[in-house]
């Protein structure tokens, strides 16, 4: 649970850091795309603060089912828990 | 118009720089570390966009492309051309710029490393091709107009400027954003220095630049960015602007000989062409803002190109990259901006470091001290590798 909490807080933090989002607007129901106002070319940068966070790849397609932050932290989470059980 | 070089960061900085006669040269220690043969160069302060730019503009720009954009900011406050006023006029952009080092061999690292080429991110594209600037700009100020990049090495933003007129005087377009930038970071210059063409004086740094001065040792590779807004005169006068200047002549020419080495047939040809459209004999020139980047082949070139085609009418002549370092891709604009000054202030900036002449140059009336002087139509001239020349005349605004 508390890793789960850590993961939070880092994409928090780095979501802030790389978008310049105001750490308020995030909140988990929030809509991803509009809080950091994401274009299409955010979301390549999105892939790389991933990867350089948490160290594996993310396929663009991934993020066709993530609209709001909760499903971000899900998926991130998910991945991150997959890579350790591998 | 508008400037960000060693010498100030905003017309009010340079003209001061200029006439003071100071140097914007330093010797840098990284450099050598880096294994430069030389490790001096101009130097320029990087701006802070936060709070000018947002996040997805700021990441797009390379260093020059931030030159770029604080000199483009100027010169559109300067000419008074607003966002509503861009939104309802096709104001387009001429910009010279020859390389984006850095974004080439940040992207490369980054693909060698980690062989996965997504991790390079978004905006290195935008940062790597040679049309950086215009693709910026444009995207930045909303630019609807022409949007093309000139690069003609060290004489892409004269011709920016020349080709600019010729837009403007067909009647083609009445607003064109012109200049130049260039980089100056570490990598941008290794394969200059390869060539051993820069100064080794690294003592002296501000001694180092000496255009035409007979113990010169080669150039100081410098940057920044300069920006000259055109206007067609009708567009200019409707608008109520401050003209500061008129463009009257371009010349160019190719050498059409070797690739680095200069000739003085090339120079004259571009030179007496640009007299041709302006209209003018050598003797209607007030002051010659020379190309002279400290090489040793290159000035004594220009010193027999400007004695063949001013010398009885000895006009006084100045390298202000003798304070400047050779601002290579940006140089054939910020010269202007240089010289528009000189115009405005009625001074000549001084040949700095012209100490002792050579065989060329003491067949010239070179400028070696700030001199009081009514300015009333310059030429500027830059020259290029391949031996692309450009030669440019500029008279002051008079109704």
């Amino acid at each position: 649970m508390k890793q789960n909490e850590a993961i939070i807080e880092k994409i928090n933090h780095f979501l802030a850091e790389e978008f310049e989002a105001e750490k308020e607007k995030i909140t988990p129901e929030g809509n991803i795309k509009e809080v950091l106002e994401l274009d299409s070319l955010d979301y390549i940068d999105l892939v790389v603060v991933i990867e350089n966070n948490f160290a594996f790849k993310v396929k663009p397609e991934d993020f066709g089912d993530i609209i709001t932050f909760h499903d971000f932290y899900n998926y991130v989470i998910s991945r991150v828990n997959a890579k350790e059980l591998a | 118009m508008g400037i960000y070089s060693c010498l100030g960061k905003d017309s009010g900085e340079v003209r001061d720089s200029l006439y003071a006669g100071r140097s914007g040269i330093i010797l840098d220690p990284v450099r050598k570390e880096m294994g430069y043969r030389s490790g001096l160069t101009g130097f320029v302060e990087r701006p802070v966009l936060k709070g000018l730019l947002d996040r997805r503009s700021r990441i797009m720009l390379p260093e020059q492309g931030e030159y770029a954009y604080m000199a483009t900011l100027q010169a559109l406050q300067q000419a008074g051309i607003e966002e509503d006023y861009i939104h309802k006029h096709e104001i387009g952009i001429l910009y010279g710029n020859d390389s984006s080092a850095k974004p080439v061999i940040d992207a490369t690292d980054i693909m060698r490393e980690k062989k996965d080429n997504m991790l390079i991110g978004s905006a290195s594209v935008f940062q790597t091709l040679n049309s950086t600037i215009t693709m910026n700009l444009s995207t930045i100020f909303k630019l609807k107009g022409i949007n093309l990049t000139i690069s003609a090495a060290c004489a892409s933003g004269s011709h920016a400027i020349g080709l600019g007129y010729h837009l403007i005087k067909t009647g083609l377009q009445d607003c064109i954003v012109t200049g130049g930038a260039q980089e100056i970071n570490v990598y941008s210059m290794a394969t200059f220095d390869a060539l051993s063409a820069f100064s080794v004086r690294e003592s002296e740094p501000q001694k180092a630049s000496r255009p035409f001065d007979r113990s010169r040792d080669g150039l100081i590779p410098s940057g920044g960015g300069a920006s000259v807004i055109l206007e067609s005169l009708e567009s200019a006068t409707q608008r109520g602007a401050a003209i500061l200047g008129e463009v009257i002549g371009y010349g160019f020419s190719s050498n059409g000989e070797h690739i680095s080495n200069p000739t003085v047939s090339g120079p004259v040809r571009s030179l007496e062409m640009a007299l041709r459209d302006a209209g003018m004999s050598a003797r209607d020139i007030d002051y010659i803002n020379a190309h002279a980047t400290s090489t040793p082949a290159g000035d004594a070139s220009e010193a027999k190109a400007l004695c063949a085609v001013f010398g009885e009418a000895n006009v006084p002549v100045s390298s202000t990259k003798s304070m400047t370092g050779h601002e290579c891709w940006m140089a054939g604009a910020s010269e202007i901006v240089y010289s528009v000054l000189m115009m405005q202030n009625n001074f000549i900036a001084p040949n700095i470091n012209f100490e002792h002449p050579d065989e060329d140059s003491a067949q010239l009336n070179i400028v070696k001290t700030t001199t009081e002087k009514n300015i009333n139509v310059f030429l500027s001239n830059s020259f290029g590798f391949g031996g692309t020349n450009s030669s440019l005349v500029v008279r002051k605004w008079s109704k």
